[in-house]
C-alpha cells in the first residue's frame, strides 16, 4: 500500500519499495528531525549591537534565521552552528557560545 | 496537413504541438535549428512557453529538471559533446523520475572534430534511466516527440529521441503534421501528483541512506517494465486518431525470412529498400528495426527473428574494445533463448554513407557465412 504524497510531522514506518513515492522526496521527515542537536557552537544575536540589517538572515545557508518583529532570531532547532552568520555580520553582534554537555 | 520538412524542424513541431511549457537550451551544430526554430515560435507567440538561454549543456538540462520538478511540460535538444556534458543531470533526470524529453541529434564524438552521423553519443547515455528511441525518418521524430510524453508522463521516465546528423537531421522530408486540437485530445495538460509547490514546500532529491536508495533503483526498473506495455498502448492510441503506427520495433519482412538484418536509425530505412532489392533476388530476408534500445523490447525481438537462421547486426557505433552496442544487446536478449549465428557489422561511423549497395554487401557477406562473427569492419580503408 503506497504512503500517499502527503507530509507527516510523525516518522514515516516504511515497508518496502511500495511504501515509497517513485522519486526521492521528503514526506515531511524535517518536521521531526530537527538538526540543531548537530550543533557544536551556538551563534547568539546581541540585540543591542544589531543594526537589523538582516545580512544573517540572507547569508544563513540552513535556512534557520527567521524575521520575527522586524528582528533576525535564530531557530535552534534546526541551526547546526555553522556560524557564517557570525562571520557575516557587519557589527559583530553575533556572539559564539560553546553548546553545554 | 502534409508539409516538407527538415528532420530538425519535425522535432521544434512535434515540441510545439506537444505544448511544452519550457525549452531550455545551448545550440549545437547540427542541433541547432531545432531550438532555433523553438525560439521563434516563442517569440512570435505561437506557444506559451519559457525559452531560457544557457550557458551550457549541463546547464539546459538543470534547468529543465527544475521546471519538470515544478510540473511544467520540459523540452530541450542537445547532440555529441553537448549531450555528454549533460551526463550528470540525465541521471538526475532519471532518478528524480521527470518525463522531460530531449532530442539529440546522433553525432560523433570529438576528436576530430566531427558534425556528422554517429550513434555513440546517445549509446554512451544508455545506463542513465532514460528511455530512449532511435527516430529513421521526419514523421517518426515529430510523432515520437507527441507519443513520448505521453508516455514519459504515465511512467515517469525521461526519453531521449535521437536521430542522425544531416541524413535526417537536414533532410527535407513530407510530414504530415497532426492539427493542434487532435494532440490536444492524445495530450492533455501535465499534471503531475509529485511536484514541488511554494504552497506545500517540501525537499527532493535529499541524502538517501542505503536504506532507501536501493527501493529507488527497483522502482525505476519496475517503471521501465512497465513502459513496455504503455508505450504499446499509448501508441496504439496514437494510431487510432493518425492512422500511423508505432512500436517499439519494427519488423520489416521478417515473417519467413531465413537471415534477418538488425538496425537503428537511417540505416534501418535503406536496410528496408536493400529488403526489397534482395527479395526480387530471390534471398529470403528481412530487416528488424531496433527503435527503442530502453526500454529494451527483448520478448518483441524473439518473437519477430521467430525462426529465422542467421542474423545480421549492423551498429554506427561501437564500444571500443568489443564490438557494436545493438549487436552486444541482441546477444544478450539471445542467450538462452534462441540459438543462431549473429554477425556483427559496423559501418557508417561519422557519417559515412551506408548505401544500398553496401547493406546488400553486408547481407551477401552475412548469407555466404554460416558462422558468428564479433566483429566486421565494413568499409573501413586498412
Amino acid at each position: 500500500m503506497a504512503i500517499k504524497f502527503q507530509k507527516s510531522d510523525k516518522p514515516i514506518k516504511i515497508e518496502g519499495a511500495h511504501d515509497m513515492p517513485p522519486m526521492p522526496a521528503a514526506l515531511g521527515s524535517m518536521l521531526f528531525n530537527k538538526t540543531g542537536s548537530w550543533r557544536n557552537v551556538r551563534p547568539v544575536i546581541d540585540y543591542e549591537k544589531c543594526i537589523k540589517c538582516f545580512i544573517c538572515w540572507k547569508f544563513c545557508p540552513e535556512p534557520a534565521i527567521k524575521i520575527v518583529d522586524e528582528k533576525p532570531v535564530i531557530d535552534y532547532n534546526y541551526c547546526k552552528g555553522c556560524l557564517m552568520c557570525v562571520e557575516e555580520c557587519p557589527k559583530d553582534a553575533i556572539n559564539e557560545e560553546l553548546e553545554g554537555k | 496537413m502534409k508539409k516538407t520538412m527538415m528532420g530538425n524542424y519535425a522535432a521544434s513541431w512535434g515540441a510545439q504541438l506537444s505544448r511544452v511549457q519550457v525549452i531550455a537550451a545551448y545550440p549545437i551544430t547540427p542541433q541547432t535549428l531545432i531550438v532555433e526554430k523553438l525560439s521563434d515560435i516563442v517569440a512570435d507567440g505561437e506557444l506559451e512557453a519559457k525559452f531560457i538561454k544557457v550557458e551550457s549543456e549541463h546547464s539546459a538540462m538543470a534547468a529543465c529538471i527544475g521546471a519538470s520538478s515544478t510540473g511544467a511540460r520540459a523540452y530541450t535538444a542537445t547532440s555529441a559533446q553537448g549531450l555528454a556534458l549533460m551526463h550528470e543531470m540525465l541521471h538526475w533526470a532519471g532518478l528524480a523520475r521527470l518525463p522531460i524529453v530531449m532530442a539529440n541529434v546522433n553525432r560523433a564524438m570529438a576528436p576530430g572534430w566531427s558534425i556528422w552521423a554517429d550513434q555513440n553519443d546517445s549509446l554512451a547515455q544508455r545506463d542513465t534511466g532514460w528511455m530512449s528511441i532511435f527516430s529513421s525518418s521526419a514523421q517518426d521524430i515529430l510523432d515520437s516527440t507527441i507519443i513520448s510524453y505521453k508516455v514519459s508522463e504515465k511512467v515517469l521516465l525521461p526519453t531521449l529521441i535521437s536521430f542522425d546528423a544531416f541524413f535526417l537531421s537536414h533532410t527535407v522530408e513530407v510530414v504530415d503534421m497532426p492539427e493542434q486540437e487532435l494532440v490536444d485530445k492524445f495530450l492533455p495538460p501535465y499534471n503531475p501528483e509529485y511536484k514541488m509547490d511554494v504552497k506545500d514546500p517540501r525537499s527532493f532529491g535529499a541524502l538517501t541512506d542505503e536504506q532507501y536508495y536501493y527501493e529507488f533503483r527497483y522502482k525505476m526498473q519496475e517503471a521501465m517494465d512497465q513502459a513496455i506495455d504503455v508505450i504499446k498502448e499509448v501508441c496504439r492510441e496514437y494510431e487510432e486518431l493518425t492512422g500511423r503506427h508505432y512500436d517499439l520495433i519494427h519488423a520489416y519482412r521478417c515473417d519467413d525470412a531465413n537471415m534477418i538484418m538488425v538496425t537503428s536509425g537511417t540505416i534501418a530505412e535503406t536496410t528496408n529498400v536493400t529488403v526489397d532489392k534482395l527479395r526480387e533476388e530471390g534471398h529470403k530476408v528481412g530487416n528488424l528495426q531496433i527503435r527503442y534500445i530502453r526500454p529494451y523490447p527483448k520478448q518483441d525481438i524473439l518473437a519477430a527473428i521467430g525462426g529465422a537462421k542467421k542474423l545480421a547486426v549492423i551498429d554506427r557505433n561501437i564500444s571500443p574494445g568489443y564490438t557494436g552496442i545493438f549487436s552486444q544487446e541482441l546477444k544478450s536478449a539471445l542467450y538462452n533463448e534462441i540459438d543462431i549465428p549473429v554477425r556483427s557489422y559496423i559501418a557508417g561511423l561519422g557519417g559515412r554513407d551506408v548505401k544500398i549497395e553496401d547493406i546488400k554487401d553486408i547481407a551477401y557477406d552475412a548469407l555466404e557465412h554460416d558462422e558468428p562473427s564479433d566483429l566486421i569492419w565494413k568499409g573501413v580503408k586498412k
